[in-house]
């Protein structure tokens, strides 16, 4: 096998060296409790506030920072935190069908407890229908969760939209609805600092960081219940004692992920859109799951429901995802697929699902997600690696 | 270091008549290998009975799970050893009673004398009575009773010393493994197969595995599962040998070559075509699958016949006329079960006609099979077959 061919950035990526390096000095000589008075401690302290600082400096200004384990963590403290702080306000939890299970499973147990939750619908690119949203909009509302950007489809979701029609209606209505996005897909592509929400989630593994390590970014006036509770770390909102590797490499994969990040996301389109113009030049029967143009804004009104740059996927009709998968790996390129199993309509996509595909069209779809790692001359190997196992998929004909 | 005794009875080996020492021996030596993590620990024959000594701090359970795992063990008691002195064996039977009313809160026994050695002075019956009667002085809390007792104790003096006894843990049964050939499971990830291994072991025969795989449309996930249900036999019968086979490459030819309805059955016989050549080069007598009469349309009485006519050698299956809930049951017990349950593709289902043929002629499908050439096949397969040693 020769060098290998990493294309499924969505689940995670590789992490820097320097976040390695960095780790590994932070676990060796940090090794201070932050809250410890003397100096090892006072040092470890000084390494988080810088982190979180780093961080800061990338998001909107107004809120702040939140260390927690990961993405699902961000998704679970979001979403429970405000349910407790207004349930007396009201029940209704409106999101969207195609959620990570982070926040999908999080509002099903919450259902269970007394909340009311309304799911709204895409079309067939994947962009949420705004107007469900808007309609579902109540006095008993007190949440919007709605995600930046898709994990499977890719679609950049017109958060900022959501948002701006979310702050009318509190305007006009006196209501304090909430708003949450999932940005563990967007972070580290997106510039953060113009996508305005009250809640966001982040984990630092999609960019080049540590597994383990995420952040909840939340607007400074919305005081949230603690979620964890103990001795008081993270400003009372989740105790226990700092991961401090983790959240200082998450820092400096942060840092170094928006440096020249214009220039990094042109690239990356245009390794996507030429994998995407082979694979229809050399294969027929293909299906492209999302918007056709690329793009990186939650603003542009052009941009509208537009695909990240980071995913590209794509049904070939007549073939099994998890097939073509297995064959790809043994080139050294690896991907994912949009079913878990391919016998078990259960394991399908729930999002591929909500975007109307049918079962077979879920079994035969296959995602590649990029980082900046990733080159044109890569998907020259991939785009005839794929045309094989494709076409010997195909020439098996009706079966399964 | 003190031992605490363990004695080990064997069923059927018991039974046999002019061969008894030859499958003793092999006994001795499968319950001598399932003790030998332990330093210092012994087994020897003593009057058709085992007697295993491990040192005293050695958990009971790690002991008895050790020993009823072996193929052949009927049932194996902890067991306290006495002089052959009844005042004696008395106050060892009273004071293993304070423990019992201490751990478990006992309250009623009874007491059950076995004498094999005539020589002693006291009688079966009498050494129940007189043994409960110290008992009872010793332990005020505890009464008799004969007929639901708390805890039955056998009190059994024999040639070379007395042993006291509770529990009679059962094991398999079965005959030593080694004493009855070698033969080759055809092993699929299944429920089934892991079953019919394991009764043909306990049987006496050595195992040894092929498994068929069709990677890439089968995973590396269901091949690790077939491993992890050859892990659990082994630990039965020790390290197993697994030969891997990739069926891909024919299962492709048959696809383009042959009637779609026919495909599992094509696919069957390669297979055992395959493993008769495998277990003919590794010195294996038989063939044993997992089939059970009728459970798929493969194993329809029709198609054992189109399957069983590739191969010379015997073809044992187990389960045969066994139901499926049994066959469960049994997959529980050996602790196979939830393996077996894991949803992985195995490379039976990656080819699935949509009406397999049921009722299938021999002719039909010989001639089908006449497109292909099915040596060459075969010859290609085996010399790709990987092999791996799964230790238990």
């Amino acid at each position: 096998m020769a060098s290998l061919i990493y294309l499924d950035n969505s689940a995670t990526t590789r992490q820097y060296d320097e976040v390695t390096e960095l780790m590994y000095q932070t676990a060796k000589n940090t090794y201070g409790n932050p809250s410890s008075l003397h100096s090892l401690g006072f040092e470890a302290n000084n390494m988080l506030t810088d982190a979180r600082r780093d961080i800061e400096a990338l998001m909107n200004p107004g809120g702040e920072v939140i260390f927690t384990s990961g993405g699902t963590e961000s998704d679970n403290m979001a979403l429970v935190s405000t349910a407790r702080k207004l349930k007396r306000r009201g029940r209704r939890i409106i999101t969207t069908a195609v959620e990570h299970p982070a926040v999908l499973e999080t509002c099903r147990r919450l259902s269970e407890d007394g909340f009311e939750v309304i799911y709204a619908g895409v079309d067939e690119k994947g962009l949420v229908n705004t107007e469900e949203i808007r309609q579902a909009l109540s006095d008993d509302t007190i949440m919007v969760s709605v995600m930046t950007v898709n994990n499977e489809s890719g679609t950049v979701q017109p958060v900022n939209e959501i948002s701006r029609m979310i702050r009318e209606y509190n305007k006009s209505h006196g209501s304090g609805i909430v708003f949450h996005t999932d940005a563990v897909q967007a972070f580290g592509k997106l510039r953060m600092s113009g996508i305005n929400a009250d809640l966001i989630s982040v984990s630092g593994h999609k960019f080049h960081g540590p597994r383990g390590a995420g952040f909840l970014y939340m607007r400074k006036d919305l005081k949230l219940p603690a979620f964890i509770t103990g001795g008081g770390q993270e400003n009372h909102y989740r105790s226990s004692t700092e991961n401090l590797p983790g959240i200082a490499g998450m820092a400096l994969a942060a840092k170094i992920s928006y440096e020249d990040i214009d220039t990094k996301m042109q690239e990356m389109s245009e390794v996507n859109d030429y994998l995407y113009k082979g694979l229809t030049a050399e294969l027929r029967d293909i299906v492209l799951n999302g918007a056709e143009n690329l793009g990186w804004s939650v603003d542009n009104e052009v941009m509208r429901g537009a695909r990240c740059p980071a995913v590209l996927n794509i049904t070939f009709k007549g073939t099994r995802g998890e097939v073509l998968l297995h064959t790809l790996e043994q080139d050294g390129i690896f991907v994912s697929t949009g079913s878990a199993c391919a016998s078990h309509k259960t394991g399908d996509s729930h999002v591929l699902s909500a975007m109307g595909l049918d079962h077979k069209a879920i079994e035969g779809a296959i995602r590649f997600s990029f980082s900046e790692f990733n080159t044109i001359e890569e998907m020259d190997v991939v785009i005839d690696r794929v045309k094989a196992a494709v076409n010997r998929f195909r020439r098996l004909g009706s079966f399964r | 270091m003190e031992k605490k005794l363990y004695i080990v009875r064997c069923g059927e080996v018991a039974l046999k008549g002019m061969n008894k020492p030859y499958f003793e021996r092999i006994l001795l030596e499968r319950v001598r290998k399932a003790i030998e993590c332990y330093e210092d620990a012994e087994a020897r024959w003593i009057d058709g009975l085992m007697f295993v000594r491990v040192p005293a701090d050695i958990p009971e359970d790690d002991v008895i799970g050790r020993c009823v795992r072996v193929f052949g063990v009927a049932s194996v008691s902890p067991a306290i050893e006495a002089p052959k002195d009844i005042n004696e064996i008395g106050r060892l039977a009273a004071e293993y009673m304070m423990q019992l009313i201490e751990e478990e809160g006992v309250r009623t026994f009874k007491v059950k004398g076995k004498r094999a050695d005539k020589s002693f002075a006291v009688q079966s019956p009498e050494i129940g009575k007189q043994v409960g009667a110290i008992i009872l002085k010793t332990c005020k809390v505890l009464s008799v009773n004969v007929h639901e007792p708390d805890v039955l104790l056998t009190v059994d003096v024999r040639r070379e010393g007395a042993y006291i006894f509770r529990d009679k843990i059962k094991g398999f049964g079965g005959l030593p493994l080694g004493t009855n050939g070698r033969g080759m499971i055809l092993m699929s990830g299944g429920i089934d197969s892991p079953v019919a291994a394991f009764m043909m072991a306990k049987r006496g025969m050595s195992i040894e595995a092929v498994h068929f795989h069709s990677y890439p449309y089968t995973s590396q996930r269901a091949q690790k599962k077939v491993e992890d249900l050859v892990k659990v036999l082994a630990g039965y019968m020790g390290t197993i040998r697994m030969h891997v086979v990739n069926l891909l490459p024919i299962q492709e030819q048959i696809v383009q070559n042959c009637p779609e309805d026919e495909t599992t059955l094509l696919v069957r016989r390669f297979m055992m075509r395959i493993a008769e050549e495998i277990a003919v080069r590794n010195h294996n007598m038989m063939l044993i699958t997992g089939e059970d009469l009728g459970q798929v349309a493969s194993q329809t009485a029709e198609a054992l016949v189109v399957t069983d006519s590739v191969v010379k050698m015997p073809v044992m299956r187990p389960l045969i006329a066994m139901d499926k809930v049994d066959i469960m049951d049994k997959a529980r017990e050996i602790g196979t079960y939830d393996i077996s349950i894991q949803p992985y593709e195995d490379c039976c289902t990656v080819f699935l006609p949509k009406h397999p043929v049921t009722k299938p002629k021999l002719e039909r499908i010989e001639k089908s099979e006449s497109a292909l050439d099915v040596q060459a096949l075969v010859d290609a397969a085996v010399a790709a077959e990987e092999i791996i040693e799964i230790r238990p």
